[in-house]
């Protein structure tokens, strides 16, 4: 009986293959050598500049505002920070979904593969998105179509791009849905969302991402609405297939752990802005920015005491609407001096790499060493 | 034990199903509806087949009766007249059968009419929005301030010399006019289904994998809002019925000797007091008719309810 239930347990589990961190290095060093064949610029993806801005009967929300990052080929770049800090509207800029009106981008160029993003007509932006650049949204209970099959919905891009036959559709649906981990992948298509659980429509929705092979994912809190054992299998395979496929991610997270696990680079941002980048060592082991150490300090660690609160950032970010010339972080900063409040730093240099803090109290210069 | 149990849990693949059989067999269990669809059945087969079964031609005197009868008409079950005739002999059960096909077709031309225009405005003006749907929801109210009955009485008038205006006796020209006013509900229905879908997340997802606008609104936002609309249609039924009974009573549309169950009931009146069944008889009809197609819209609103669903 108990053999029985093992083997049922082991052909019914989502195939992903346990990779160690070494394998999983080397694999993605490898991906990262071979994206970069056929490459038209220095990096896949080049932000400059790039303000966003909501046109609201309040006035003008600066959501993002003066944002410049490159993500390599086949890097994936992490972009963190709490609720309502520009992350997402970012990753939507880029694709150009921002809602129009109120949103609108006002400054700026994002360079895709060497294209502007900005100076394409609709027709060919719409050429772009799922083809070139996939997406992958936080809920993925609300992000399928309850109307339509899996199978269709997988199949909408590359009907949309590829030009496949129909049976070239579903064969191609077929092996995205066993990639993704979906047990019974033929008999699958024919259901409806509802039909599968949180984590299930999660890896359909990673599956549509990668359905046309896309140099870029940008994937928005891919896991918030997951609980946590899911949560590290959808990152496991976000992982897995974007090293196999040499695919450039843009990780949006509120979760330094999962920037920690998944990112080459990450940059953190608050309030509009970039306010830290660098590699992830860089970021977790110096950062050099109060948020940044807000941020680490808040999450929870295993030698806490229990009964302890867990430690929070005071206050809330800055409303966007006509900032002062000031880090935006002053008013919750415990080390902000008058220079804070009145004037905002610039993202400058810390050490001899490419690790960036806008901060005044981390400059050479600076009152905290 | 438990591993059997677990086992067929896992093993037994669920039935796939579909959003439509799953309304259906919601359907099929409420009875109220399920007789309205056995009544709609039946109207919808005499309309069809209604000449082939009738006793009589709809039009066909039985004067000699009528004479006997010192010029009255006959009283139902005299004379091989179920129902009875009306003052000219003709065999009130034949009419009324007839006058089912008239209200039948009143019942799909005047809502494939709605769809063809209630639902392209609606979905434009809710999916463009600003400009777009200001003009076309401006256009939309001002037909819904014109009053229906002077806007058909209008337009029968204007057209009745034209080639369109001689169609099906001059009939498909009252069924269009009926259809021109009443598409405006549903053209509103359709806008706030499409405002209210669009702003959902699988329909940005949809945008985010580059599909266009048209695929949208057809593939997705579409059958998401069927529901509703099904409904609305299905209740605009009775609607355009008594709109054509209407009509028909203040002599428009339908030309002697066809009948429908509203001109029977304008011709019966007359003679109200001497000879009752030849207006309680078209006004059963009538309500007959009303109330299937009511039952079976509510129906259909339950069936359709995605709260409801996997609901019993």
């Amino acid at each position: 009986m108990v053999s029985a239930e093992e083997d049922m347990s082991a052909a019914d589990a989502p195939t992903i293959v346990e990779l160690s961190a070494d394998d999983v290095l080397r694999a993605r060093t490898e991906a990262v050598a071979k994206a970069g064949i056929g490459r038209k610029a220095e990096h896949l993806l080049e932000v400059r500049g790039l303000s966003t801005h909501f046109f609201t009967p309040d006035g003008v929300v600066q959501a993002v505002d003066d944002v410049s990052f490159d993500v390599g080929y086949g890097e994936t770049l992490g972009l963190v920070g709490e609720s309502g800090c520009g992350k997402s509207v970012t990753a939507l800029s880029i694709a150009r979904l921002v809602p129009d009106p109120p949103g609108k981008i006002v400054k700026g160029s994002i360079l895709f593969d060497g294209i502007d993003v900005l100076k394409l007509s609709p027709d060919d932006m719409r050429k772009l998105r799922g083809k070139e650049i996939g997406f992958i949204f936080q809920d993925p209970l609300t992000s399928l179509n309850p109307t339509l099959t899996i199978g269709y919905q997988i199949g909408e891009a590359i009907r949309q791009h590829m030009g496949l036959s129909e049976k070239a559709t579903e064969e191609r649906t077929i092996e995205l849905l066993s990639k993704v981990g979906i047990p019974r992948a033929k008999e699958r298509l024919k259901d409806y969302p509802f039909q599968f659980s949180g984590g299930m429509r999660q890896r359909v929705m990673i599956a549509i991402a990668l359905s046309c092979d896309p140099k870029l994912i940008l994937a928005d809190e891919p896991t918030t609405a997951l609980d946590v054992t899911i949560q590290a299998q959808i990152l496991e395979l976000i992982q897995t297939l974007s090293s196999e496929f040499g695919t450039a991610v843009l990780m949006i997270t509120h979760d330094l752990g999962i920037a920690a696990g998944m990112c080459d680079r990450v940059n953190v941002m608050y309030a509009g802005r970039i306010v830290e980048t660098g590699t992830v060592d860089e970021l977790f082991e110096e950062p050099r920015m109060p948020y940044s150490w807000g941020l680490l300090d808040s999450l929870p660690r295993i030698d806490d005491v229990r009964g302890d609160r867990l430690r929070t950032i005071e206050g809330l970010p800055p409303v966007l609407i006509r900032p002062a010339d000031a880090c935006r972080f002053n008013p919750r900063c415990r080390y902000a001096r008058d220079v804070c409040r009145e004037k905002e730093p610039e993202l400058t240099r810390r050490g001899g790499t490419d690790h960036m803090a806008r901060c005044w109290a981390t400059e050479p210069e600076g009152w905290i060493a | 034990m438990a591993t059997d149990t677990l086992r067929g849990g896992v093993a037994k693949p669920q039935p796939s199903a579909s959003l439509w059989r799953d309304a259906f067999s919601r359907l099929r269990k409420n009875k109220l509806a399920m007789l309205g669809l056995i009544m709609v059945g039946f109207v919808t087969f005499i309309a069809v087949f209604g000449s082939i079964l009738a006793p009589y031609n709809y039009q066909d005197q039985d004067l000699t009766a009528v004479v006997a009868n010192k010029g009255q008409p006959l009283p139902p079950l005299t004379g091989g007249h179920i129902l009875g005739t009306d003052q000219i002999g003709r065999d009130l059960l034949s009419r009324l059968m007839d006058g089912a096909r008239i209200s039948m077709s009143v019942a799909i031309v005047v809502q494939i009419v709605v769809i063809c225009i209630g639902v392209p405005i609606g979905a434009m003006a809710g999916w463009f929005g600003g400009r777009t749907d200001n003009v076309l929801m401006r256009f939309t109210d001002v037909m819904y301030a014109f009053p229906d009955l002077l806007f058909i009485i209008l337009l029968t008038v204007v057209f009745k010399q034209t080639p369109f205006g001689q169609a099906m006796d001059g009939l498909l020209l009252v069924f269009v006019a009926i259809g021109l006013t009443t598409w405006v509900t549903v053209g509103r229905l359709v806008r706030g289904q499409m405002l209210a879908l669009k702003e959902t997340e699988f329909v940005e997802a949809a945008k985010a994998i580059g599909v266009s606008d048209r695929k949208i609104v057809t593939k997705h936002l579409l059958p998401n809002g069927i529901g509703p609309i099904i409904v609305a249609i299905t209740l605009g039924i009775p609607a355009a019925i008594l709109a054509e009974a209407t009509l028909a009573y203040i002599g428009i549309g339908v030309q002697a000797p066809r009948a429908s169950w509203g001109s029977l009931i304008n011709d019966g009146q007359a003679v109200i007091r001497s000879s009752p069944w030849l207006t309680f008889f078209p006004a059963v009809c009538i309500a007959v008719a009303l109330i299937s197609f009511t039952f079976v819209g509510d129906g259909l609103r339950d069936a359709l309810d995605p709260k409801l669903k996997g609901k019993q």
